[in-house]
């Protein structure tokens, strides 16, 4: 019996040893290669991070689908938001022109940009489908400034690795990392179906994540903030969602 | 051969009892969060798009936890989508991962090949039919057929179709739900004919396995509750009746080595 059971204890041993130098390895890879999420604490943590390391490898380089024009939704549909407040309700008298887009943080150039500046930026346009976590979905034709070329414009710092992004009302705000951030698909948006971004659906500016739900395309943008850390930005779950219980990574 | 542990015949291996209850655990998280994320939205569409302004394929008559969907209830029910998000896709890796441990170690071991493909005799519309002549008699389908403890063609076609067919389908109709995965892999939403097919056919995918479910339960309350429970939790079954034995048996029931059948 002895010898036996001295075997199962070397085997076993040997296993524990692998799991734990593999989890160990997995976790200094998954570190390195900014494979872990600001929200991966608590239950639902290891779910959340499979989903995010998995879908970062895979998607590294990939383009949300786009359609063709003919598929664009006759009837889009758009959630209610908060009423604008005071400083929206200014702008929107002013036709926007006084609509002001700071971008700072880890930039060599902190600027600020108004809605004519990032038009002087090269514009491009998409036909891509918004899709709510809800299930309902619309295509639409999507105009504006991709962030790619707003960030080259200020000079990213090479150990920014998040894009904070926040709307006017200082309530909803984002985060992507740099893969989605520098995506060519990410648009700085201004326009929707060859006219002017209307409010319901973000205007005057609304950042379109496309490889994402819906709820990362915040609408009414004011301000990007570019770190290497989101802990210091409202409970440093990386955005306003994990506050509100869902989940930061919204790829699925 | 004294103690009552040495006659149970072993029935299930301890990798089919470990990957059985993790799934079972993961299908019923996934099945309350997926039902929590369809109030938030209970209307389907056939097609890449559908919203509120579209006309939906059908819309199943419930409150929604929107106010935005037009349900014609004033109910609005609480907001669980948060939390059901989170469950539902750490529930789907606990139930992919568990699959995939579960269909590679039986193709390795052979449980597929033993416990599950249909002998070549049962590989007739006639043999299904003999069992399932059995159920509508009521009568025990085992009595009729070659081993008591193992599964009839009916059985086994079932477990092989929700292996097979039904969960890499609704894995599949699940990830063609994820935008980013659809970035990686257009094919997989654009052959289901787009993004609300696929959320349609996730749905109907899931009802079906939850039918299986319901019949499989009720199945095994009809076979026996206890023992069948006691079996999938200590993998072991009590022998039946020596009469209920009796059938016609080519081969003899492989007491003295009960390591040989795992049924």
């Amino acid at each position: 019996m002895k010898p036996i059971s001295r075997r199962k204890l070397i085997a076993t041993g040997i296993a524990a040893t692998a799991g734990i130098a593999g989890l160990t390895t997995a976790d200094r890879i998954a570190r390195r290669y900014g494979l872990i999420p600001p929200d991966h604490g608590g239950f639902y943590g290891p779910g959340e991070t499979l989903t995010y390391a998995a879908q970062r490898i895979l998607t590294a380089h990939s383009l949300a689908r786009e359609f063709p024009r003919g598929m664009i939704s006759k009837s889009p549909f758009a959630n209610e938001v908060a009423p604008p407040n005071a400083a929206f309700l200014q702008h929107q008298a002013a036709g926007f022109s006084t609509w002001r887009l700071a971008v700072d943080g880890m930039v060599a150039r902190p600027t600020s940009f108004s809605l004519s500046d990032l038009r002087a930026l090269p514009i491009r346009s998409q036909i891509t489908e918004v899709v709510c976590e809800e299930g309902w979905s619309y295509v639409a034709e999507w105009i504006g400034t991709p962030l790619t070329e707003v960030l080259t414009a200020v000079g990213p710092l090479p150990q920014a690795r998040y894009v904070v992004y926040s709307s006017i009302d200082g309530l909803f705000w984002d985060s992507i990392d740099m893969a989605d951030a520098l995506h060519p698909q990410t648009l700085l948006t201004l326009g929707m179906n060859d006219g002017d971004l209307p409010v319901r659906f973000g205007g005057p500016l609304r950042l379109r994540v496309p490889r994402q739900l819906g709820y990362k395309s915040v609408k009414y943008i004011t301000r990007l903030t570019l770190t290497d850390s989101l802990k210091h930005f409202g409970k440093g779950l990386g955005s306003a969602a994990p506050e509100y219980g869902y989940a930061w990574y919204a790829g699925i | 051969m004294a103690s009552a542990s040495t006659t149970d015949i072993p029935r299930h291996t301890a990798l089919v009892r470990v990957t059985h209850w993790l799934t079972v655990i993961s299908f019923l998280a996934l099945l309350i969060t997926g039902a929590e994320i369809v109030v938030s939205h209970p209307r389907f569409y056939w097609g890449e798009t559908g919203n509120v302004n579209t006309t939906p394929l059908f819309t199943i008559h419930i409150p929604s936890s929107r106010d935005t969907v037009p349900t014609g209830y004033k109910t609005v029910m609480p907001d669980q989508n948060g939390w059901s998000r989170y469950l539902h896709f750490q529930a789907a890796w606990l139930v992919v991962l568990t699959g995939l441990v579960y269909a590679l170690s039986s193709l390795l071991n052979g449980h597929f090949k033993r416990d599950l493909v249909p002998a070549p005799p049962d590989r007739s519309w006639r043999a299904f039919r003999e069992v399932i002549a059995c159920y509508l008699r009521r009568a025990p389908p085992g009595e009729s057929h070659s081993d008591v403890h193992s599964y009839n063609v009916v059985q086994r076609t079932s477990y092989l179709a929700v292996i097979f067919i039904l969960f890499p389908l609704v894995i599949w109709t699940g990830l063609a739900l994820s935008p980013a995965f659809d970035s990686a892999v257009p094919a997989a939403v654009n052959i289901l004919g787009g993004r609300q097919s696929a959320r349609t056919l996730h749905f109907f995918i899931s009802i079906s396995l939850v039918l299986f479910l319901i019949v499989h339960v009720t199945m095994v309350a009809l076979a026996g509750f206890r023992t069948r429970m006691r079996a999938m939790i200590t993998g072991r079954l009590k022998p039946t009746l020596p009469g209920s034995q009796a059938g016609p048996q080519p081969q003899p029931q492989p007491q003295l080595q009960p390591q040989q059948e795992l049924p």
